[in-house]
């Protein structure tokens, strides 16, 4: 399993999990700063977009699709195809179990 | 024909496409000559999702009552700040899928793993570790399905005005015989259905919501007139503080790792491009969901501002303000959003009764001691004989049960986020710090649930995380290595 471990498609899918990890902050720092930075004032010197208070309008409205096409960006450049199953070409009815 | 009726075709049509949708997976499974064929194939549909049921099966399972009921109800009541907090979710299915992400598809596959259970044991090596995930699935599921059933029905009742047991029957019977019959094929299909259900449904409601209170412009001042709290982040009188809402970044962000039905999923995908259209579908459409059904309740105060009770928002809203016909749609979806986190937790305790113990100790773990015919037979009756019980469980709820259920979500995070993650990227992780663990984590959760000291708004999984955390580092360094 150690010598496994080190193939290429570890070292990638590592990379790829710390994006999913950095999507996640950048999601996180941009609901925050939209939601505090423009919500924690009186509510009556609120501005509004489309109806909504403008600070509900970006962290919530805006902040979902934009994080969707980051990930697709993401997902193109930053992720690679990869097999999932192991190179060596072994039967399934043989691997021992657990 | 009387309303009522209306509203009940709908339901019925969708009832009865789930359990066409099991027969057909039944007659795929048929297929399968060898015992760990079936196996994979009852268990984990043979791992080949592609990427849009896989999108929709882990926003499915994840999505439960409280996503479309219980969420909506507490937005009617405090307004968009509950709204900004239930956005949280919308990492999740991106998350659960990036972090785990390939090496859990390809160690799964190595493993021959069907559950997280098999994907513990050949990590750690250690049977207290199977055993105690096992019986912590097994028993938060049962509660945890209970109050899925209880709520549905509940739903069922004040929508329809038919008897509570009416409701039970409907979709408990129909949701533990599509389970039963067609394994996880017959549960991800119906997921992606489920799926499509609860997308129609969250659009409708609202719509006729921002309609009912005479756009969205004034529905908004509605809601201010009533209170300027419920259009501020923080909710009326400070209800949603900040140490609170930040506590839900650990609970659902880090949390639906630690939850085994959606990190099932996982595993089951057909090849690294499914991963990487699921991580995308996935997060629109959860986003889109969340957004809708919550938005739905908090302006649904505009529109009717004197429930005594947010629970009996959505209902309300949808008996007011759409026809029969609509309203039997839209009751589709929370029941969609039911049926898909039982089905899903109802496959799991069968697999590991069957799978994680009867065939791991009864038969020293090959599968093949039993003929393909007796594991077919024994592992329909597995999952129904669990359905039913939770069922008759739904007609009289014991007490027991609904006061386990408070521990359920953050209980399977205490047991399952760190042996899995940490399993999974640390090579030093080992069976001593999953024990740990596993036992300090459970034990920090209940006892802060029960004694509520005060943390300042902080909820309780922080610090039980935290602790868990610590106590597998601690341990796994105490510990041997696994070989």
């Amino acid at each position: 399993m150690k010598k496994q471990a080190l193939d290429w498609r570890y070292r990638q899918a590592n990379k790829e999990a710390l994006f999913a990890l950095g999507a996640y902050g950048l999601f996180f720092i941009w609901w925050y700063v939209f939601a505090y930075g423009l919500g924690e004032g009186d509510p009556e010197q609120y501005a509004y977009v489309l109806g909504l208070p403008e600070w509900f309008f970006y962290s919530c409205i805006v902040g979902y699709p934009l994080i969707t096409i980051l990930l697709w960006i993401i997902v193109r450049l930053k992720f690679k195809e990869m097999p999932l199953e192991d190179d060596a070409p072994e039967s399934r009815e043989h691997v021992e179990q657990g | 024909m009387s309303d009522t009726m209306m509203t009940v075709i709908p339901v019925v049509l969708y009832l009865g496409m789930s359990i066409a949708v099991a027969l057909w997976a039944r007659r795929k499974a048929a297929a399968n000559e060898s015992s760990q064929g079936f196996i994979e194939e009852y268990f984990i549909g043979g791992r080949s999702m592609g990427g849009f049921v896989l999108a929709m099966t882990i926003i499915a399972s994840y999505t439960s009552a409280s996503s479309f009921v219980g969420g909506p109800g507490v937005a009617y009541r405090l307004g968009l700040s509950w709204v900004l907090l239930a956005m949280i979710q919308v990492p999740t299915t991106f998350l659960t899928l990036g972090v785990l992400g390939k090496r859990f598809a390809m160690e799964a596959r190595r493993m021959q793993a069907v559950t997280i259970t098999d994907f513990l044991r050949a990590r750690f090596k250690s049977d207290v570790v199977v055993i105690l995930c096992s019986l912590a699935l097994i028993v938060f599921f049962m509660a945890a399905m209970l109050a899925q059933f209880i709520g549905g029905a509940r739903l069922f009742q004040t929508v329809t005005g038919y008897p509570y047991i009416v409701g039970l029957v409907l979709f408990g019977i129909s949701v533990v015989l599509y389970t039963a019959v067609g394994g996880f094929r017959a549960v991800v299909l119906t997921d992606a259905i489920q799926g499509i259900v609860m997308v129609v449904a969250v659009t409708v409601v609202l719509l006729a919501v921002i309609n009912a209170g005479g756009g969205m412009e004034k529905c908004v001042a509605s809601l201010k007139a009533i209170d300027p709290g419920l259009i501020t982040p923080t909710g009326p009188n400070e209800a949603v503080p900040k140490p609170f809402i930040m506590s839900f970044w650990v609970l659902v962000g880090l949390g639906v790792l630690g939850l085994p039905q959606t990190t099932q999923r996982c595993m089951g995908y057909r090849d690294s491009r499914a991963m990487h259209d699921a991580m995308v579908i996935g997060t629109l459409l959860i986003g889109f969901m969340i957004l809708c059904a919550h938005l739905a309740g908090a302006l649904g105060r505009a529109v009717i501002p004197d429930l005594p009770a947010g629970d009996l928002a959505m209902p309300t809203l949808i008996v007011e303000l759409l026809s029969p016909f609509w309203a039997g749609v839209f009751i589709a979806g929370p029941l969609a959003a039911i049926m898909s986190t039982v089905d899903s937790m109802l496959l799991l305790v069968s697999a590991a009764i069957i799978k994680d113990l009867y065939v791991h100790y009864a038969l020293k773990g090959d599968a093949s001691r039993m003929t393909v015919i007796s594991l077919k037979k024994a592992s329909l009756i597995t999952t129904a004989v669990v359905g039913l019980l939770v069922f008759f469980a739904a007609i009289e709820p014991p007490d027991l049960l609904v006061w386990i259920n408070l521990f359920a979500f953050g209980g399977l995070e205490a047991v399952f986020l760190c042996p899995l993650v940490l399993g999974l990227y640390w090579g030093r992780a080992n069976s001593t710090g999953a024990i740990a663990s596993i036992v300090i984590g459970v034990g920090t959760f209940v006892a802060l649930t029960i004694l509520k000291p005060d943390m300042g708004g902080i909820h309780a999984i922080v610090p039980t995380t935290l602790a868990a955390l610590i106590a597998f580092v601690a341990g796994s360094y105490a510990g041997h290595p696994t070989k």
